[in-house]
């Protein structure tokens, strides 16, 4: 089960979080009370040039050194608190989470064409695989997720997310199976810019995680989500690929219809096969991805997960269920279903 | 003489009341076990190897082969194979011989692994109604690609892609050589994959005129004896195999007698009729990683790098650091034969006492190249000892990325695994060169018969994935996920990289 919402104003216009807490608990039926998060991009316009590290604490005096020390080790921490969190009777606050704003040291890594991504991502994965009481559940610039275990509406008031104002959202609404009730398996998931919300189960995740892995990164959530965010930043940041290409390298065409394709489309759907082929993703998904200009739906090979798009003006909304769109815009036009494999993707005009 | 005749392997007894002396168990026995005298049938079972080939055509079922009629004194250590291997070597004063693979009986890995089916959080899927892919692609594949956006917003692939062999099921046959096995036998294997569209090997014993035909779907090998090599056999070849070792007889060379180097096979293997084609332990111009690299570029030199060129190693201790090895060549794949591997002649010693399982083998290889980011560089082929569709499910989940099959081929043509192929009798038509054996085997029917067997493999490998909620096997490879290891120790565990039933 499940259920997903995104959505992104294509002219960058601000919408704050209280109609996607609305938007998601339509959808409580796909969840358990076990799992909820968001993430909203343009919520630090103050700090925009800085990655905002979202951090769990087991415990403020035990761990928050430790990460201070690394962080000021390879970078500058330009400004860090608390972040703000309001008593609900349903939520038992087993982590305080906190801010970071950092600003990395290019000069540490020298060798490196994209420095500061390098060093925010060798943290994460760092920081999340040593267990120390501490993880990294969101890392991008001028974003933000917000997550726990509890029901969509409980998690929103607990951070009070209509305070956000974000002009992309994505939100999930968790029935877990694998790891219940632990903060850091709730999605949104999340790496520098890219943010992953999921509805399914990956059953290639084996081979996914040891493919992903052998280029540096490390699997640390016990969920099969983290690997997505993996991916794609793998294909589309260091290999370069368009969203586009990357959802046809992660869920793409059967050989019967690379077959039937003309010559060139069929050259290229082969060598993407052959290339990415420990990369494509199996078993029932419906997912949606975003980074700071785009967001991406797309589903499984055959569409054993539902996904409904909607537009409306400048907007895009992708989500489990049309009535979680209409809950947000009861006017949402364009009401379409994509097909297996094939992805929806909206991007901000500049 | 001093110890005597051994005991009896196998009593051979016929029931007189079902007998209708009809003579087939003599016309079929290749081995002399029957004889006629008078009206009576009577029985030599020393002769008897249990290809129960006389079995197979009695009419009446009147013929019973009983294992070890004769009890030795019982004792874990002095085991009966241990005494006899004494008492051969004490007549004989030789390094005895052997047929077919690995006969200690040491666990089977595959048999301690079972695979994963999905049930309500992930829909199994059903491959009688979706698409289910088994294409395989044997070769380097690239490890990104460099595209070029198109003003009209096509995108051109730079990238060229190098050959690669194209199968629609992981199955291949591996490498028997004509002269090792009939030419009917690799008349039946060559039409079965022709017709299937996968691959099988010609092993080194050359390329046959009469199976120019199937060439498209023929492997070409070069062993260290170079039997059979030139230019015409390296074109003619889908891919080319540099075999370097052999599961069932790890650090040797092959052995040939030169009973069944008859004129055709002379000719297929450009030696002299008669005389024993003996491959000697290494290529004796591969003593370094960096000579077998040059080999493989002269290999693709000679036929414009348009083939593949795959390497043999058998499964030894050190098969990841190998296979890391021969990665960084120009080779497309690396073929990883385990110490199950079949052969039709063996030292005994080799064939039961060195190398390790295919299942260890593929799994730490898979593991190396992967942690060394060189994974994509070469495709991983798995042989030794791959008895059914599931031994193929778990090897790919292991991280093999196809299969080649020997003896389960030849059990689809009538083997029985006597064992004896070394002796050049085979009753069945398969492991002889002897003519009026051979035309027992007939091409069409047999390689039905294997045709049949890979095509019901490929039937099962596909309920498999379905049933793990994978419609592609590029998501079972690798995929140790969806193995558990049922009483395997931890330390192979953590080898193999599964967990155990029930984690």
């Amino acid at each position: 089960m499940c259920g997903i919402i995104g959505v992104i104003d294509r002219n960058r216009q601000l919408m704050d979080g209280g109609k996607i807490r609305e938007s998601l608990a339509m959808m409580d039926e796909r969840g358990s009370g076990e799992g909820a998060g968001y993430v909203a991009y343009g919520i630090y316009p103050d700090y925009k040039d800085y990655y905002a590290l979202h951090v769990f604490f087991d415990n403020i005096r035990e761990n928050k050194g430790a990460l201070d020390t690394l962080l000021e080790k390879w970078g500058t921490i330009v400004h860090d608190e608390q972040i703000k969190t309001y008593e609900q009777p349903n939520i038992r606050k087993v982590h305080t989470p906190w801010r970071y704003f950092f600003r990395p040291d290019r000069s540490l890594m020298p060798k490196s064409t994209t420095p500061d991504e390098d060093i925010v991502t060798h943290l994460v994965m760092k920081v999340n695989a040593e267990k120390n009481g501490a993880l990294i559940f969101s890392s991008g610039k001028n974003l933000g997720v917000f997550k726990a275990a509890g029901w969509p509406e409980d998690v929103a008031n607990f951070y009070r997310i209509e305070d956000y104002k974000g002009y992309l959202w994505l939100a999930h609404n968790r029935y877990p199976t694998n790891t219940s009730g632990w903060w850091g398996g709730a999605h949104p998931f999340n790496l520098l810019n890219w943010s992953v919300v999921h509805n399914g189960e990956i059953t290639s995740y084996g081979t996914n995680r040891r493919y992903i892995e052998s280029f540096g990164y490390k699997c640390t959530m016990y969920t099969d989500t983290e690997v997505v965010a993996y991916l794609v930043d793998l294909l589309v940041r260091k290999h370069g690929l368009s969203e586009k290409l990357a959802v046809r390298a992660l869920a793409p065409p059967f050989w019967e219809e690379i077959d039937l394709m003309p010559p060139k489309e069929q050259e290229l759907n082969r060598a993407i096969r052959l290339t990415y082929g420990p990369a494509l993703m199996n078993g029932p998904f419906a997912i949606c991805v975003a980074n700071e200009h785009s967001l991406v739906g797309f589903t499984d090979r055959i569409k054993l997960r539902p996904l409904v798009s909607g537009e409306s003006g400048d907007r895009l909304y992708i989500s489990s269920e049309e009535a979680a769109i209409r809950r947000i815009d009861p006017d949402v036009e364009n009401i379409s279903m994509p097909k297996a494999g094939e992805p929806v993707i909206g991007r901000v005009y500049s | 003489m001093s110890i005597g005749s051994t005991p009896l392997k196998f009593k051979v007894s016929i029931d007189p009341d079902r007998c209708m002396s009809c003579g087939r168990c003599i016309e079929n026995c290749s081995y002399g076990v029957y004889r006629k005298e008078g009206d009576d049938i009577r029985i030599n079972s020393r002769n008897c190897v249990a290809c129960h080939r006389c079995l197979a055509f009695c009419p009446r079922d009147a013929i019973d082969i009983e294992e070890k009629p004769n009890d030795y004194r019982s004792h874990p250590l002095w085991t009966r194979e241990v005494r006899e291997a004494i008492f051969n070597q004490a007549k004989t004063g030789k390094i005895i011989l052997a047929g077919m693979g690995n006969a200690q009986p040491y666990p089977v890995i595959f048999d301690r692994l079972v695979l994963d089916a999905c049930q309500v959080t992930n829909p199994s899927i059903d491959p009688l109604r979706e698409p289910m892919e088994l294409r395989t692609y044997i070769g380097k594949k690239p490890s990104s690609l460099t595209l070029k956006q198109l003003p009209d917003g096509e995108v051109e692939l730079i990238t060229k892609l190098t050959p690669n062999l194209q199968i629609e099921t992981p199955i291949m046959i591996g490498h028997m050589s004509y002269g090792a096995i009939s030419l009917n036998a690799q008349t039946a294997l060559a039409k079965a994959v022709s017709r299937i569209g996968t691959f099988m090997g010609t092993g080194e014993g050359g390329l046959h005129e009469s199976l120019y035909p199937y060439q498209k779907n023929m492997i070409v090998q070069v062993a260290s004896g170079r039997f059979g090599v030139d230019i015409n056999y390296l074109e003619r070849g889908a891919a080319i195999e540099i075999k370097i070792g052999q599961g069932a007889k790890p650090g040797i060379g092959g052995h040939l007698p030169g009973e069944k180097v008859c004129a055709d096979v002379s000719c297929t293997r450009m030696i002299p009729e008669g005389s024993d084609a003996i491959s000697p332990a290494p290529h004796h111009d591969i003593y370094s990683i960096e000579d077998l690299k040059q080999l493989v570029r002269g290999l693709k030199e000679a036929t414009e790098w348009k083939k593949p060129v795959f390497v043999k190693i058998a499964a030894v201790h050190n098969s990841a650091a190998i296979a890391a090895g021969i990665a960084r060549s120009s080779a497309d794949a690396v073929v990883i034969d385990g110490f199950r591997g079949g052969t039709g002649a063996a030292p005994r010693v080799f064939r039961d006492h060195v190398g390790i399982p295919v299942e260890a083998a593929v799994a730490s290889v898979d593991a190396k190249l992967r942690q060394q980011g060189i994974r994509h560089k070469v495709s991983i082929i798995a042989s030794g000892g791959i008895r059914e569709s599931a031994d193929v499910a778990k090897i790919i989940c292991l991280g093999a990325d196809a299969v080649y099959i020997g003896t389960s081929a030849l059990v689809a043509m009538g083997c029985r695994v006597c064992g004896t192929c070394y002796q050049g009798n085979c009753a069945w038509g398969i492991a002889t060169q002897k003519p009026e054996l051979v035309k027992r085997l007939d091409p069409e029917t047999n390689s039905v018969q294997v045709e049949n067997l890979i095509h019901g493999w490929t039937l099962e490998l596909a309920e498999l994935m379905g049933a793990a909620g994978i419609n592609s096997i590029e998501s079972l490879r690798g995929n140790r996920d969806r193995l558990r290891g049922y009483m395997l120790d931890e330390g192979l565990m953590e080898v193999l990289d599964v967990k155990t039933v029930g984690a």
